[in-house]
Order: C-alpha cells, then sequence, then structure tokens
C-alpha cells in the first residue's frame, strides 16, 4: 500500500486551485436547478440533461435530414424556403433525363453522370487496394515485431493529418519539378511527368493518395482483430504441422472475416463521399476527371454561378441513400457477428 | 428519533410485484434485521425505506410523518451499501464531508464530525487516502463513517459485511454491536447471514417472495418459528422434517405415528389448531432441530441407517435415512460411527414443532 | 542494416530468411519512407526560399545561393566556384552572363573581368533556413487571424461537446424514463449522416439563424456528435449505480451528481473524446468552407486552401504554413499515438 506523495499532493492542491472558478460557477449553477429538480422530480431532471444535445441534434442534424426531402422538389437559387418555388420531381427527372442510358454525356446533366461515374470506380479501386494494403500491413504488424508500437505509429501517421495537408504535401511531391519527378530522374525517366495536369494520372493520383491517407486507420482495426484471435489456435495448427500459408487460409483469415467485412464497410461508407483531399489536390480537374459526387454536390449547392440548391439536394439524397444502404448492410454485419459471439 | 412505520407498502416493477403488503413498526434505538432466501426483496424494502425508490402502495411514516413523496436526501437516513459505494475519486476525509458539505454545514463543524467518526472507526492514519488505497475492511469502515458522520435518524445496511473474508467479518460484526450500543440509533440491516442476524437483531424479519412470514426476537423465531418456512430458514443445519398422521388426540399431548409406523407423542397445551381441533387421521409435519437429537437407545428411539458421517471435532454431523426420510443430527463429541451402521436416534425431551398441511404451526406445540 | 534487420526480424532468426522475413523487411522499411518521408520532405521544404524551390533537381536540405556585393555594381552579384584555365578555384562573382562564357569579377579584386566556361563553374551554397517563410505570413497575410480562428473553433467546439455530450450520456445511462430508447434508436440511427448528404438544408438553416459567416456557425452543427454520446454512455455504464445512490442519500443533487461523481469517473473517456474532438474540428474543411466567405474569418485549412487555389502559388509560404497546420496533429501523434490507437481499436471511431 502506498502512501499518496508529496509531489502527488501538492499537484493536486494545484489543480483544486485551477479548479475553484469553475468549481464556484458550477455552485452557482446548481442554485436554480436544486429548484428544477424541486418541482420536476429526479426523473425530470433526465429531460434536464438531455435537452441541450437533443435541441442541437434536431436543429443541425435531423431537421436538415427533414428539410433536405422538401428542398429536392423545389426550385429557383434562394436558399430560404419560402422563396423557393414547388417543383415536385422536377429536379430528380432532371438528372435522369438522358438520351442514350449508356452514355453519361448525352444526359442532362452529364456533370452528375460523371461525377457518379468517376466516385463510382474511385470507390472500387480505392477500397480494393487500401484493404489489400491494410491487410498486409495488419499481418505483418501482427508478425513478432520489435517495437511493433513504432511500426504500427508509422503506418497510422498520416490518419490524422487534416485532409487539406494531405492534399499540400502530395500537390508539392506530385508537381512537375515535385520530389517524385525528381525520384523517377534518378532512375533515368528524363521526361517529367504530369501528374496533376494529365487526365491519365490525376485519377490514380487521387486514389493513391487517399489510400496513403487512411490505410492506417482499417490496418490498425485488422490488427485488432487479429490480435483477437486466440493464441492456443496457432499453437495447435502448429502441433499439427500446418503448413503457414494453409494457417492463413483456414484459420486467419475465416477468424477475421467478420472484421474484414466491417472494414469494408466503413471504408466503402468514407469513399462515396470523398471530397477534402480531391478537392486540395486536383480541385476536381483537369477537367471533370476527379470530379467526385460530394464536390458535384458542393459546386452545384454553393460554389457555381448557376447554383442550383434543389437539385444538389436531389443528388445528396440519392447518394445519402446509397449511405443508408450500406449502413444497413453494416449494423446488419454487426448484429450477426454479436449474435455468433453469444452463441 | 428514528420510528418507522410501515402500513401495506407494495412495489412492483411493471407487471412483477416484488414487495405485497409489507406491514412494519420499527421502534426508535431498534436493531431490527432483514433476512430471506436471495431475491425476496429485502434489498427493495430498504431501498423503499430509503427513499431510493418510490413505493407503487401504501404508508412509509418516519416519526409519525408521512414521508411517501419525500426525497432520499431529505429523510434523514443513512445508508451502507453492499459494495460500499464509496466515491473512488475522493479521499477518504472527502467521502465522509461530501454529505455534510451538501448540506451546508459550516467547515469547522465538518472537520470537527469527521474527527469524531474516524476515532470511533480508527481510520484517522486513512483519511487523506482515496478508497482505492484501502483494504476491504478499512473501506467497510469509511463506508460506516461515511453514514455516521451524517447523525441520521436511521441506518440502512444492505449487507454490509458480505464482501469482507471470515475472521474479518466475525469482529467486525462485534464492533457493530458495540458501534451500535453507543449510539443508540435505529438500524435496519440486511443480510444472508442467519448467525449475523441472531446476533445483531433485537428483532428478525423473515421475508420471503415478497412478503413478511415473522418478525421477532431472535430466540422467538429460533423457539416458536410461525411456519414451516422460518422453522426451516431459522437455525443451522435446517430443522428436519418428517410427515405424519395424527393417530390420537389426548388432552396435553397429541400422538402420530410417522414413517415406518413409529409413534411420537408430542405434548400439546392447546389442541385447537386455529378454531378446529386436531383430529385422527389428519395429516401434520413434525419438526425437529438436528442439534435436540441424542444418540441413545431407549424405548421409543428412532433406528435409523447411516448415510454420511461429518466429524467436525467439537461435534459430529449424522447424515442418516429413516424410511426414506432424511433425518440430520449434531451430536456433541467424536463417535465411532461409519455410513452403513444402523443407530437409533432419540427425540426424547426434544422440543417438536407441529405444523398443519399449509405449514403454519400448530399453537402451543 | 544487418544488425537491424536482425533485431526486427528474430521470429524466424537462426533458422535462415524465410521469404515472408523479406517481405516483412520491405513492407516496413517502404512504409517508414512513404508515411514519413512527404512529411519529413515537406518540413525541408518549408525553410527553402523561392528560388531553391524552384530548383530542379531539387536539393533535401535548404540551401541558398551566396551573393555578395561587389564595388562598382549595384546589384548583389553571385559567387561561383570558378576552375581557371590553369586547374587551380577561386571564388568569383558573376557580372552577367553571354552564351556559354560568363564574364566573372573577384569580389576582392573587381577590375578585372575574367571570362568562364559556365561548365566550369559552381554556384556556392550555404545551408540556410529561410525563416521568413513562418514570419512574413502572419505579419504581411491573414494566418495570425486563420490561426486564431481555427484555435477558437477547436477549443470552444471540444468544450461544448464534452459538456453537451457528457449531460446526454448521463441522461441514457443513470435514468430510467419512457422515450428511452427511441432517443437511443434516434442517435444510432443518426450516427452515419454524414455532412455531404445534408449540406444544402444545413446551409439554409445556418444562414435563417444568422450564423452564416460565424465561426458559431462552424462550431454549432458538430457539437452534438453522436459518437460522442455513445462513447461516453458506454463508459458511464460502467459506473455502479450504487454511487449514485449513495450520493443522493448524501443530499447532493442530480447536478452535483453528475459533476461531482459522474464527471470525474469519466475523465478516461472524456479524454480520449477530447482528443479525438480537437483533431476533427482542427481538421475540419468543407463546412467552415461553405459557411465563411470572409477572409478574415477563414480557418487555418479554409485559408491554406484558398492561397494553395491561387494562380500564382507563392510556394514557400503555403508550405509553411502547412507545416504550421500540421503541429497540433502532430503534438497530438507524438504524445497521445497510444491512447489514440486503443481507442480506435476499442470502438473503430475516426
Ligand atoms: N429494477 C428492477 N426491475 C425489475 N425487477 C427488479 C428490479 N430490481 C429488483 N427486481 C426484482 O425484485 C426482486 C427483489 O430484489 P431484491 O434486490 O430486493 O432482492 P434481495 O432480497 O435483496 O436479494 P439478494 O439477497 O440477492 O440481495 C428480485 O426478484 C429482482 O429480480
Ligand atoms: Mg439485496
Amino acid at each position: 500500500m502506498t502512501s499518496p506523495s508529496p509531489t502527488s499532493s501538492s499537484s493536486s492542491r494545484l489543480g483544486a486551485l485551477l479548479m475553484a472558478p469553475v468549481n464556484a460557477l458550477m455552485r452557482l449553477i446548481d442554485v436554480p436547478l436544486r429548484g428544477l429538480q424541486k418541482s420536476t422530480g429526479i426523473g425530470g431532471m433526465a429531460a434536464f440533461f438531455l435537452a441541450p444535445n437533443m435541441l442541437i441534434f434536431g436543429i443541425f442534424v435531423l431537421l436538415p435530414l427533414v428539410i433536405n426531402f422538401v428542398y429536392s422538389m423545389t426550385g429557383g437559387t434562394a436558399f430560404f424556403l419560402a422563396e423557393r418555388n414547388f417543383v415536385g420531381g422536377e429536379q430528380y427527372a432532371r438528372l435522369f433525363t438522358c438520351q442514350n442510358y449508356l452514355d453519361p454525356m448525352s444526359c442532362q446533366e452529364d456533370a452528375f453522370w460523371t461525377a457518379v461515374g468517376n466516385t463510382f470506380w474511385f470507390v472500387i479501386l480505392q477500397v480494393a487496394l487500401m484493404i489489400l494494403t491494410a491487410l498486409i500491413t495488419a499481418l505483418i504488424l501482427n508478425r513478432d515485431l520489435a517495437a511493433r508500437s513504432f511500426w504500427r505509429a508509422v503506418f497510422f501517421f498520416p490518419v490524422l493529418l487534416s485532409p487539406v495537408v494531405v492534399g499540400l504535401i502530395w500537390k508539392w511531391i506530385l508537381q512537375r519539378q515535385g520530389l517524385l519527378n525528381f525520384i523517377l530522374f534518378q532512375f533515368g525517366d528524363t521526361e517529367p511527368y504530369t501528374w496533376l495536369t494529365d487526365r491519365t494520372w490525376t485519377f490514380a493520383a487521387t486514389i493513391g493518395v487517399s489510400i496513403w491517407a487512411h490505410m492506417g486507420f482499417y490496418a490498425l482495426i485488422l490488427l485488432a482483430g487479429l490480435q483477437a484471435i486466440p493464441k492456443d489456435l496457432y499453437e495447435a495448427a502448429e502441433m499439427d504441422g500446418t503448413k503457414p500459408a494453409r494457417v492463413f487460409w483456414r484459420i486467419t483469415l475465416p477468424l477475421l472475416a467478420p472484421n474484414l467485412l466491417v472494414v469494408v464497410v466503413l471504408a466503402l461508407i468514407r469513399a462515396v463521399q470523398i471530397f477534402d483531399e480531391v478537392y486540395v489536390l486536383t480541385g476536381g480537374g483537369p477537367g471533370t476527371s476527379t470530379l467526385y459526387l460530394t464536390q458535384y454536390i458542393y459546386e452545384t449547392g454553393f460554389a457555381s454561378a448557376l447554383r442550383n440548391p434543389g437539385l444538389a439536394a436531389a443528388a445528396s439524397i440519392l447518394m445519402g441513400s446509397v449511405l443508408v444502404v450500406l449502413t444497413l448492410i453494416q449494423l446488419g454485419i454487426g448484429r450477426k457477428n454479436e449474435n455468433k459471439g453469444k452463441r | 428519533m428514528g420510528e418507522i412505520k410501515l402500513t401495506d407498502v407494495k412495489k412492483s416493477y411493471g407487471a412483477v410485484d416484488v414487495l405485497k403488503d409489507i406491514n412494519l413498526h420499527i421502534n426508535d434505538g431498534e436493531f431490527v434485521v432483514f433476512v430471506g432466501p436471495s431475491g425476496c426483496g429485502k434489498s427493495t424494502l430498504l431501498r423503499t425505506i430509503a427513499g431510493l425508490e418510490k413505493v407503487t402502495g401504501g404508508e412509509i411514516e418516519i416519526d409519525g410523518k408521512r414521508v411517501n413523496e419525500v426525497t432520499a436526501a431529505d429523510r434523514g437516513l443513512a445508508m451502507v451499501f453492499q459494495s460500499y459505494a464509496l466515491y473512488p475519486h475522493m479521499s477518504v476525509r472527502q467521502n465522509l464531508a461530501f454529505g455534510l458539505e451538501n448540506s451546508n454545514m459550516p467547515k469547522p463543524e465538518i472537520a470537527e464530525r469527521i474527527q469524531e467518526a474516524a476515532r470511533m472507526l480508527e481510520i484517522e492514519p486513512y483519511l487523506e487516502r482515496r478508497p482505492g488505497q484501502l483494504s476491504g475492511g478499512q473501506r467497510q469502515r469509511v463506508a460506516i463513517g461515511r453514514a455516521i458522520v451524517r447523525r441520521p435518524t436511521a441506518f440502512l445496511l444492505d449487507e454490509p459485511l458480505s464482501n469482507l473474508d471470515a475472521e474479518l467479518r466475525v469482529s467486525t460484526r462485534a464492533e457493530l454491536a458495540a458501534l451500535h450500543a453507543r449510539i443508540g440509533s435505529t438500524m435496519i440491516y440486511v443480510t444472508h447471514d442467519q448467525v449475523e442476524a441472531m446476533t445483531l437483531a433485537h428483532r428478525i424479519v423473515v421475508m420471503r417472495a415478497g412478503r413478511i412470514e415473522q418478525v421477532g426476537t431472535p430466540l422467538e423465531l429460533y423457539n416458536t418459528p410461525a411456519n414451516r418456512f422460518v422453522a426451516g430458514f431459522i437455525g443451522a443445519p435446517h430443522m428436519n422434517f418428517l410427515s405424519g398422521e395424527v393417530q390420537e388426540v389426548e388432552t396435553g399431548s397429541v400422538t402420530l405415528v410417522i414413517g415406518g409406523g413409529h409413534r411420537l407423542t408430542v405434548p400439546l397445551a392447546d389442541h385447537k389448531l386455529r378454531g378446529h381441533k386436531l383430529k385422527a387421521g389428519e395429516k401434520l409435519t413434525v419438526g425437529i432441530r438436528p442439534q435436540h437429537i441424542t444418540l441413545e437407545n431407549n424405548p421409543g428411539s428412532l433406528p435409523v441407517k447411516v448415510r454420511l458421517v461429518e466429524a467436525l471435532g467439537s461435534e459430529t454431523v449424522i447424515h442418516a435415512d429413516l424410511n426414506g426420510e432424511k433425518l440430520l443430527a449434531v451430536v456433541q463429541g467424536q463417535k465411532q460411527i461409519v455410513p452403513g451402521d444402523e443407530v437409533h436416534f432419540s427425540l426424547a425431551g426434544a422440543p417438536l414443532h407441529l405444523f398443519d398441511q399449509n405449514g403454519l404451526r400448530v399453537k402451543g406445540a | 542494416m544487418g544488425a537491424a534487420a536482425r533485431f526486427i526480424l528474430r521470429r524466424k532468426g537462426g533458422k535462415g530468411w524465410h521469404w515472408t522475413d523479406i517481405v516483412t523487411w520491405v513492407w516496413l522499411t517502404g512504409g517508414l519512407i512513404i508515411m514519413f518521408g512527404p512529411a519529413v520532405w515537406l518540413g525541408f521544404s518549408s525553410f527553402k526560399t523561392p528560388a531553391a524551390l524552384a530548383e530542379f533537381p531539387p536539393s533535401i536540405l535548404p540551401y541558398v545561393t551566396s551573393q555578395a556585393t561587389v564595388e562598382g555594381y549595384d546589384k548583389p552579384l553571385q559567387l561561383f566556384n570558378a576552375k581557371m584555365p590553369d586547374g587551380s578555384t577561386r571564388v568569383l562573382a558573376e557580372v552577367r552572363r553571354i552564351g556559354i562564357m560568363s564574364q566573372m569579377v573577384d569580389p576582392k579584386a573587381p577590375g578585372e573581368i575574367v571570362r568562364i566556361n559556365i561548365n566550369d563553374r559552381q554556384p556556392v551554397r550555404t545551408l540556410s533556413f529561410a525563416t521568413s517563410n513562418y514570419t512574413e505570413p502572419f505579419v504581411h497575410f491573414d494566418f495570425l487571424r486563420y490561426l486564431w480562428n481555427s484555435v477558437f473553433v477547436t477549443v470552444t467546439a471540444t468544450l461544448i461537446t464534452l459538456v453537451v455530450n457528457s449531460m446526454a450520456a448521463f441522461a441514457l445511462s443513470k435514468y430510467e424514463f419512457r422515450g428511452r430508447s427511441a432517443a437511443m434508436l434516434i442517435i444510432l440511427a443518426t450516427l452515419m449522416v454524414p455532412l455531404s448528404v445534408i449540406m444544402v438544408p444545413l446551409y439554409s438553416i445556418i444562414s435563417s439563424l444568422g450564423l452564416f459567416n460565424s465561426l458559431w456557425g462552424v462550431i454549432l452543427p458538430t457539437v452534438a456528435t453522436p459518437t460522442g454520446v455513445f462513447i461516453l454512455r458506454q463508459y458511464m455504464l460502467t459506473i455502479p449505480d450504487e454511487l449514485i445512490d449513495a450520493a443522493r442519500m448524501d443530499k447532493a443533487s442530480e447536478w452535483q451528481i453528475y459533476w461531482r461523481i459522474v464527471l470525474p469517473l469519466t475523465a478516461p473517456a472524456l479524454a480520449v473524446l477530447a482528443i479525438f474532438s480537437v483533431v476533427w474540428r482542427w481538421n475540419d474543411f468543407l463546412w467552415p468552407l461553405i459557411v465563411l466567405s470572409r477572409r478574415e474569418l477563414y480557418t487555418l485549412q479554409v485559408g491554406l486552401s484558398i492561397y494553395s487555389g491561387e494562380l500564382n502559388v507563392q510556394w514557400h509560404f503555403i508550405l509553411a504554413m502547412t507545416v504550421v497546420t500540421m503541429i497540433p496533429v502532430v503534438l497530438v501523434f507524438i504524445f497521445l499515438q497510444r491512447f489514440i490507437t486503443t481507442g480506435i481499436a476499442g470502438t473503430g471511431l475516426k
């Protein structure tokens, strides 16, 4: 049993000194609240504690969610609902008006369909490559490494960086006279690549950069999943003389599958909403080669001279329904995993 | 003052009735113990008295005032919880002071009361420690101290000793008795432990499934249990029960036939059974405490077959079989008996308890 | 390197190199370079002068070419190590360049002009950190303002988040009331409503509340995070109810129970939420971009992206300000990394 050391008691005295005004404030608040408690009873105080969060939540999340549907059925450039005229399903019709349904460029809102197509390919490629790298990273980090937490930190580092910073770092590296071209130049490539202004490269660049920025997060979750696999399973397999590859396919992968599924869906949900890094890196260009859905909504709703909030709302509802489906899948998986745990 | 009166107190959670018509009068300064099997509603009853749960029916009075609508804070009671519920982030001193500060007591008086309680409970050396840095016994004292400094009208204690090891429990029990003698406040004490109940209580309240089965002094419950449940619950090991049939009713006694055709004569002051007379052929249950059985072979003793012998040194516990009915005897000293032996159990001079088919005590037995 | 590798790869060590050991080694080294390299490169670049930034091939460390004022010339002249025809090397200042020939003078004896082939001269370079990249944007641009705005948004939003979320979590974990499960369900359902789906109507709500072009318009929509309520509630459920009963017996009001009992005991979860909230709010981009249209209100992220999107990008300033923007997050990362990684592994939040 340890008696409190003098330093800890003096530091707690300092803490008490710092907290004194806050405590005084709280005592002041307590006076009217005791009165409130007298009149509402203890149960009534639950409502009081819940109220601020629910109020903010209602105004800034629930209300917009509802208004969004109204918005998508009105037209004009005004933002106040009262100044907007009802147009019914016109915005949706506009999104879906195409001469040839196989060619996005023939649609009235060709930018929307370009964004949909870009986002689709982005999501597929980014998620597939990112989960693959995250899985490899997690498997490697799960080995008996020295300084594992250091290596984990290495891969996790970019996750916390702001998307703007990520975009700028890579914009600097990928520019014509940037580091990447220099490295390639060292290897004998004399002609510098135009990574950010050439249609062939920008799309790949956005995928690569977003993988760089987010991979560590998924590797971390997968690593946690790997570490949750009981060690004795591996020991049993070793006793049976099972080959490592077989251990991977028959033990590791099946047991990691629930985690893997959750991670894939989570990555899908996030990839569909890609915006910040790309906006800074390429601004959606060149042309519309890296225009993704969120940017389309943002520009249609706010940024372009011909802004059309109703159309943006309609597009956001379409995107939202995709996200809802993905979320339901995720919750379903979560439920299934839970049940499995119970059995 | 600390007089508590419960009238027809009911409590239900949704459709589940946890307390059913509790009537109880606790006098000022009394030490009352609630016992009963797990889940019978002891804690719930204590918490309704405390004001932590609202009753769904009936009335609670403290010192003659109805307190149904009074909050826990204002009932003037203090509670000691099973898990102690000490605030882990506060020092022992702060734990003791918290309740007093909340009632705006001047600082010097708070310090004085803490000093006094700390001296009484011998926790002075730990006042600046956190609960996490204390042993179980020390925590328990702090929990009691937190109640004492409040000078409550009554103490409510919910299994306060159940987290202590056996030895500590015995010594703390004695201290608690001394403490009660010293402060003289009303105490209501919930426990599973019969010995605690018997040694501490002025009166014991035996509960079962949300009802009070019997209220009485420890010896009243031991000597004249009101029904088979109380008879079986109080006393360890449990009372033996043998089923029998009335053969003959005489003045002053009744003769029963039990398993194997053996006859038992039970002295009876009054053979009226709640208005109607005992009649021949009526089915009854006889209760005998294991400690009252002796190993003597005299006329009327019961031949039994020994199943198991537990030698405890000072006494021997014999598990035996009488025509398919189990019979347990606790006899003094060490005996040379092994399982399989045939021995005789003598009930001569043993107080016998009679219960009717509803399990209720036959008056006078 | 061999020793380090043996240290890193001790698992199959001794039995020779298994192919997985090689993959591990390649992956980890590659990861180290790819993950840290860009940020390190950014750091070095941010100390280069505009001239050094424009150089190709670039140098890793920030060098500047030396200059000297030479008598008889108005402008400072660039210094070179020149190889003389007799094979010796001298430090000369370049006066002008004609074709492949350079006219140079000796700074100490500026009378005589020497002609040197440009391939025979190397600029004199010294290591120098262009700290003006950092100081100037604060003085001449609004970056100090942006920094302040970012700090204000981050701190205020985090404080409000902690208070409001913990109050709600307290209600949802320690009280029984009608509609509790409904409230939980709503929170769960909107856990996944991203900003990109509601930005248009949210913008209209913000403007009708008069919060357009106000930092509060950036702060308020972010503070009622369902994630925060969730983590805190999960944690509060582990606080025994008996403690709260004990406090009620001790005449504590419900507000006191919240403030003096529950909050201190929730400190670990509050710390995790605080860390995440700081990172989230510091990094927020799209929403501030929508709400803030006046320069003096920009947060660092918005300011940076706007400046970097201009036609004539002043990279030396942008890079320095990117580093400034990165610093708080890097500090959080260095000191609280363990906290964050276990937090993520435990709750899957980001
Ligand atoms: N909040 C509640 N909701 C529904 N039922 C409850 C609730 N609290 C208690 N009960 C039920 O009430 C009954 C009595 O509980 P109580 O805690 O009073 O028992 P107890 O006699 O103290 O048991 P133990 O000796 O195990 O502590 C139990 O059957 C329990 O399941
Ligand atoms: Mg109980």
